[in-house]
This record gives C-alpha cells, structure tokens and sequence, in this order.
C-alpha cells in the first residue's frame, strides 16, 4: 500500500485533463490518463489499497466524474483530504468511492508513515496517531454502501416498479 | 427566525414547512441540464431506459454545444447518440448544436424559472442564480440516476450574505467584482454553501449578474442567487414569461448567516486571475505588461451581447496587435443575432477578432483554439487550470471583455481605463 501525497486546490484538470472529456468515458480509457498534468508518475504505478492524501479543496472545478470514475477503478482505497469540493465530493458517493475529510491526519502525515482506515468507525491511523472523521448521515451512506448510486438506483426502482 | 433563499427553496420543493442547514431533502428538480455528456450518461444505463423510461421526459433539457460542430467521428458520434436518445423518449427539451452554451439557451428558452431547482451535469449550472434560481452542478453518474428516478437528494447548505453597495465604474465591470470576490475569499472560501448577493443589485443588469453567479463555483459554492427585482422581471418579459408563470423566493431579511460580507463595487478596480488557479488575483497595474498570443472573448461567462458591445466599443478603430490573435465566442445563436443586427460583430471582426460558432470551445480545450507551449491567453471564461486550454505548458490569465479588448490592442496586459481616456 502507498500513499500519494500532493496539496491544496488540485482541480480537475489536473486530475483529468479537460481535452479528454468528449473522447474518453470508460475506465480503460480513463486510466491511463489519471492525474496526468499533476503527477506523470500515478497512472503507471498505482496499486489497489493506494491512498492518495492531500490539502485543501480536493477535486475543485469541473463537474466531471472521469477522476472519480479512475481513481475508484486503478483501486484507490480512499482519499484523504483537508477538504473536498462539492461536486467531486458527491460523485465520489456515487461512484462508491471513500473520501475521508480529516485536516488534522493530513497535517501528521509524513513521508513513510504507514496508514490505515477504518471506514465503519470513521477512523483514519497515520503512523501511530489515530483521528476520527465524520460519517456521512444513514441515507446517504446507503448509495455508497450499495457500491454507487446506480445500483441503489435500480434496487429502488425494482422495489417500487415492482 | 427568517429563512435563507435555499432554505425557502428546499422546504417548497421537499414538500416541508421548513429545513435547516445540514437536513438532508429528497427534490424533484424541475430540470436537468446534459449537453454532448449526454451520451456518456445514457451509456450508462442503457438497459435501465428499456427497461424503466425516462421518469418525467419534461425535466431533461439537452443542450450540445462543448465540442460543436463535431471535431471528430467520436464527438459526431456523441451528438448523434444523444440526438436517439432524444426522439427514442420524445424529449421535448432539446437544442441541437448551434443554438449556443448551455446555460445561456436554458435562460433565453425560458426554462430556468425563479424559485424552480435546476441541476446539471455541468459545474456552471450555478449561473441561474442570477434569476433567483437554485440551480447547481452535478456528476454524469447522478443525472443518469435522475433520467431514471426523477428525484434525488440535496443538504440544505448554510449561506453567506455579499451585500454589493456603491456602483461599478466602467470600464471596471462584473468580472472584476467577483474575481475581487473570489481572491479574497479563495477558491474554497464558499464551499458546500449559497451565496446570495444583496445591496445595490439594481445597478448591476441580467448580463452582470450572470457573470458573477457563472463564477459562483470558482467559490466552491453550491448556488450563487440573486433576487428577482424589476430588472429580472424585465428580462423575462423579453423572452416572453409573465410574472404571473412564476413564483420568486427571496430571503428574509432577519435569515441566518455563515458570513456576511460587504463590497464597495466603486472602490473594484480591474483585476486579472493569473495562472493556474482563479483566486490567484491580482490588480491588472501591477501586472501589467505581459505578453498574450491569444485573447478570447465570450464563453458562458462574458459572452452575452453587453460584453461584446463593451470590447467593440474599446476596439473601435483599432486593430488587435500583430502576432495577437482575438476569439469571439458568442454565447448563443440569438446573441450572436443580436450582435450582427448592432454590427458589434462587425466591428469585432474589422478589429482582426475570429467569430467561432457559439458553443464551448476554446474554453475547455477540446478543439478550437488550443494554445501551444509557451504561449499565454488572455481570456474572458471563468478557468485558468492548467492544461484546460489543451496544453499544459501553457498559460491562462481571466479578465474581463473590457480588459482583454484593451490588452488585444497592445498584445499584452493592459489596464483597460488607459485605452478609454487614450
């Protein structure tokens, strides 16, 4: 498990160039172009259980869900961040992807610290700090949990179409 | 206690007496904006439509206009996807490419009503605020749970209060206001929450109110809404709706707050986003001087009929600079109409400005205007992100119509209350 670690305002530029937008829409297509004006190094060395670490206002711009749709597919077990933009915030619960919004974890984490999560008890560990994080409230955690807000969809659908 | 706008919003369309910042409501939005995105979203649930329809075929509005005309068989593809999709369900809201951006046709079609919710699957759906509606941006995945189910869930946000006194001095104008804003307050400075603008909103027109809530998103805020006075009312008697199809909302004037906070628009002078984010703001004197190749006016931002007339005015007997290079980009069919019956098109072009058909882009990179490496653009939209313009070593700076008009001239940087009184 590594931990990529970047700053404030990454955008969604960075995390997936707007160029792309029209011509990429699947994983397979979006992969290899994952955080490629941020950082050349990810989209080639990223593993499953990675978690990417960074400042402020995380995912800022764009309401596009390529980043989202990426990171959960290369396997990125969460992101921890001081802050989240909105829009990215909930495409990631769409997508099922884990966003952890923790200022005080980023702010202990140094190069090498090993890191663990513990989602169910809202619990990040950085070295050998432990910090809590909010949980999302009881319906909202219900789309995450069904593994995105499609199949929560299509279960609610089947139930009242039924 | 009185009520913020988005809390009187949720509570009518959630069905509740009343909702408190952090309550999660379930809405059926009165629309939801797609453009050439409209094919990834119905891609994704292709069985699903078979099998489920389209919920309420009357909340779609389709709009393409990021990469049009089609630069490729991929984006032809999208639009003709999106075109099935739209005769297959019998949508009745769809602009085919060429009408013009997105949150331009919804207005000027008269689809974005006061008091009404609007999400879109673009992050400058905020824009509507500027005619008292909530309206905010979403991801491809959730407008395609909505094509489906029709409703969706929305926290009711806190709010912060921008009270505007005084009157802008032109050529200083709505962009630098709320690049102002937004360098202040920071990229981030309204995350997750309104911002309802209050004050002297009567000196600021549609168009000026249109820019500031396009940007509201370059806050972090979720909407960014303006109340409906006489001007609002006037604008949608030009298009044709009556005060009595709608249902304003407006906050109380003893609402609670997350902030308040107060501009003299007199004292905003012109200012200039620098690269590569937009609160990286900066007064256009103590920059002024760099070199630009590229200037483009218009977007969904600046690309109304005020802000083209005002960058003619400034160009008006002048050329752009040799080794310069100006874009006009209109926001829509009827601006662009509007502009040639005034000649402002004319003038734009006999100043050496490229008309492009009104749609995205440039803005976003994906075709038209794309910059080289090394090369730095002058631009009237609301990002300057690296890479968005198609090449990440290259560089965007935000302005206003009246700034890029002056610094187009010179091909450099430029105050724009210097090129006036010149």
């Amino acid at each position: 498990m590594k931990v990529w670690k970047y700053g404030d305002d990454i955008n969604t530029d960075m995390l997936f160039p707007g160029k792309y937008t029209y011509s990429c829409s699947t994983a397979e297509e979006i992969k290899p172009h994952l955080l490629e004006d941020l950082d050349p190094e990810f989209s080639g060395n990223v593993a499953e259980e990675d978690i990417v670490f960074a400042g402020k206002n995380f995912g800022c711009g764009s309401s596009r869900e390529q980043p989202v749709v990426g990171l959960k597919a290369v396997g990125v077990q969460a992101i921890v961040a001081k802050s989240f933009a909105r829009i990215f915030y909930r495409a990631a619960i769409n997508q099922g992807l884990l966003l952890v919004e923790c200022a005080d974890a980023v702010d202990a984490y140094k190069e090498g610290d090993e890191v663990q999560l513990d989602a169910e008890a809202g619990q990040v560990k950085v070295g050998d700090q432990t910090f809590s994080f909010p949980k999302l409230p009881p319906e909202i955690l219900a789309i995450r949990n069904a593994g995105g807000l499609l199949p929560y969809t299509r279960e609610a659908l089947k139930k009242t179409k039924a | 206690m009185g009520k913020t706008f988005a809390e009187k919003v949720l509570a009518r369309k959630s069905g509740q007496p009343e909702v408190v910042p952090g309550q999660i409501v379930i809405v059926q939005p009165d629309h939801l904006l797609t453009h050439d995105n409209t094919a990834a979203i119905v891609g994704k649930i292709k069985g699903d439509l078979e099998q489920f329809g389209v919920a309420r075929p009357d909340m779609p509005v389709i709009v393409l206009d990021h990469v049009i005309p089609a630069a490729s068989e991929k984006t032809a593809t999208n639009h003709q996807t999106a075109r099935s999709f739209v005769s297959a369900h019998k949508l009745p809201n769809f602009f085919d490419v060429g009408t013009g951006v997105c949150h331009q046709v919804i207005v000027e079609k008269g689809l974005a009503m006061p008091g009404s919710v609007i999400v879109g699957s673009d992050s400058h759906t905020c824009s509507y605020g500027a005619l008292g509606v909530f309206s905010t941006g979403i991801d491809r995945t959730e407008a395609a749970a909505l094509l489906l189910r029709g409703e969706t869930w929305l926290r009711v946000p806190e709010t912060i209060k921008i009270t505007l006194t005084g009157k802008l001095k032109p050529p200083v104008s709505a962009k630098d206001l709320v690049l102002s804003i937004i360098g202040d307050i920071g990229a981030d400075g309204a995350s997750y929450s309104a911002v309802e603008f209050h004050g002297n909103i009567g000196s600021l027109s549609v168009e000026e109110r249109f820019t500031i809530a396009n940007m509201g998103v370059e806050m972090g805020a979720k909407i960014a809404a303006f109340p409906v006075d006489d001007i609002a009312k006037k604008y949608f008697a030009s298009i044709g709706i009556k005060e009595s199809d709608y249902d304003a909302v407006w906050a109380d004037d003893d609402a609670a707050y997350l902030k308040e906070l107060t501009y003299d628009m007199g004292k905003i002078e012109p200012v200039v986003a620098l690269p590569h984010t937009v609160d990286n703001v900066k007064p256009v004197g103590e920059v002024k001087g760099i070199e630009m190749r590229q200037f483009l006016l218009g977007t969904c931002t600046n690309g109304r009929l005020g802000d083209l007339e005002a960058a003619a005015d400034i160009l008006e007997g002048k050329t752009v600079a040799e080794g310069a290079r100006l874009l006009v980009l209109p926001a829509s069919r009827d601006v662009f109409e509007a502009a040639l019956e005034r000649g402002v098109i004319t003038r734009l072009s006999r100043a050496g400005g490229l008309v492009l058909p009104p749609g995205c882009g440039p803005c976003l990179g994906a075709h038209q205007g794309a910059l080289a490496p090394g090369e730095r653009c002058l631009s009237t939209a609301n990002r300057n992100f690296k890479g968005r313009m198609g090449c990440k070593e290259a560089e965007i700076y935000l302005a206003s119509p009246q700034t890029v008009a002056a610094s187009a001239i010179h091909g450099k940087l430029v105050d724009p209350r210097k090129e006036v009184t010149a």
